[in-house]
């Protein structure tokens, strides 16, 4: 078939990239401070610590602690030095490393690949290394090079509201398991979606997402801000953002969905969803939307789908929305068809705003 | 097949789901869970992976239908023809 269509193609997975760090892991003794806390040392922090704990959190990257301490002690120091609020998950006990960051990556729901242990100790470093191949461990005397290192390519609102989002999500989740009951949990959110055609103002975030998003992603594609900007220009694209909001707050724009026009048939290249609202069953929503628009404009529909290490769910999300293979790609992804026989419902838990209405 | 499986599979089945839908909320063996909106794709997920660890089977792509998934009676013909293959 000729093609046509004004092609941009953007990077085939994001992991040719280098991976963004989004979690930087602190020892204590000797790390962040100067002495040993256990043999009552006198404590100095060290140099530039408080700047560089801030610089991280206002970009984004959640700092927390993996310290063999008594967590009680451990805590007063942080509050005596003025940094406790910049830790989140802190894991101060007596247990291997390796479990520590096993418990702050289950908390953070991200990849081993995103974090980076810092500890002053060749051992400590040597024992996360070997349980956890992924994790990026440091010695703390590079520690005046990291931000340079660490800087992500632009800061969004979403990443310097990035800690208090998670601190969000911990109280839904204890009201989650005080209602104990998932559906009147949901209901009791009030959540609102909104579907809008991105702007210039979200290209950020959108090239972000695609970098950040393993799980809900359809095919990993990444695209930088120059190709997200010539989408935006092309008659032949459409390019989409979700924000989701419930009584607690913002959760930011969330979602993206870009669809590739060529003759009668519309292909979704990119599909999706922040892994922060996994659990706010929103995950179909854009897809449903993206369905329904198709059919009412008298579009066939297609989806690509690459399948990763991580992505299965979203294969689910097409198959269970009623989706089929209908063909392969050359880059090892296939080709999926909806008949679009009907239009499809949101959940009525979900108040949907877009653009059209 | 082991007898186990099929005297079993239902009543895992159903214990699973009841914990993830919520203890007080009533659903038939019939009653498609996803039509209800009870569960969400990453529920979804979560139901194929339980799956396959506590039945031993893998789930292939072309497994990956609604039809299978959707009630908990679909749910036991589908393990069961899995594990008699």
């Amino acid at each position: 078939m000729e093609n046509t269509v004004n092609r941009i193609a953007g990077t085939p997975s994001a992991n040719n990239r280098k991976k963004p760090v989004k979690c930087v892991v602190w020892d204590l003794d000797h790390t962040i401070w100067h002495g040993i806390l256990s043999e009552n040392d006198q404590l100095t922090l060290r140099k530039d610590i408080t700047d560089i704990l801030k610089t991280l959190d206002s970009w984004g990257i959640i700092n927390s602690i993996a310290s063999k301490n008594n967590h009680e002690d451990a805590i007063r120091m942080l509050e005596e030095f003025g940094i406790r609020e910049y830790f989140l998950y802190p894991q101060i006990n007596w247990d291997l490393k390796s479990g520590s960051i096993g418990r702050i990556r289950e908390k953070l729901n991200i990849g081993m690949d995103a974090i980076v242990f810092i500890d002053d100790q060749p051992f400590e470093r040597d024992e996360v290394a070997f349980v956890h191949e992924q994790v990026r461990c440091l010695d703390v005397d590079v520690i005046g090079n990291i931000l340079q290192e660490f800087k992500p390519r632009f800061i969004t609102d979403e990443s310097s509201l990035r800690r208090k989002m998670y601190i969000d999500d911990d109280i839904r989740n204890l009201e989650e398991q005080e209602i104990g009951n998932n559906r009147q949990f949901l209901e009791s959110l009030q959540l609102a979606f909104s579907i809008q055609p991105a702007t210039v103002n979200d290209l950020q975030r959108v090239e972000e997402l695609t970098i950040r998003t393993n799980q809900l992603n359809a095919t990993g594609y990444s695209y930088s801000y120059e190709e997200l900007e010539a989408l935006l220009k092309s008659p032949d694209h459409q390019l989409f953002v979700a924000e989701l909001t419930d009584k607690y707050g913002s959760y930011g724009k969330i979602g993206v969905a870009m669809v590739e026009r060529n003759g009668d048939t519309w292909t979704l290249k990119l599909l999706l969803m922040s892994c922060r609202v996994m659990s706010r069953g929103v995950g179909t929503v854009l897809l449903h939307y993206i369905m329904n628009s198709a059919r009412e404009k008298g579009f066939r529909l297609e989806a690509e789908f690459l399948p990763t290490d991580r992505n299965r769910v979203m294969y689910i999300t097409y198959k269970f929305a009623g989706f089929t293979e209908s063909g392969k790609l050359d880059n090892g992804g296939v080709i999926l068809t909806h008949p679009l026989n009907d239009n499809v419902s949101y959940p009525d838990y979900i108040k949907l705003s877009t653009h059209t209405s | 097949m082991d007898t186990t499986t099929q005297a079993g599979a239902r009543t895992i089945i159903r214990e699973f789901l009841r914990k993830r839908v919520g203890q007080d909320i009533q659903f038939n063996d019939a009653e498609d869970i996803f039509a209800a909106g009870l569960v969400n794709s990453l529920f979804a997920l979560e139901l194929v992976v339980f799956l396959e660890q506590s039945f031993d089977i893998t789930v292939e792509n072309e497994d990956l239908n609604l039809q299978n998934f959707s009630t908990v009676e679909n749910l036991e013909a589908f393990i069961l023809k899995k594990k008699d293959k």
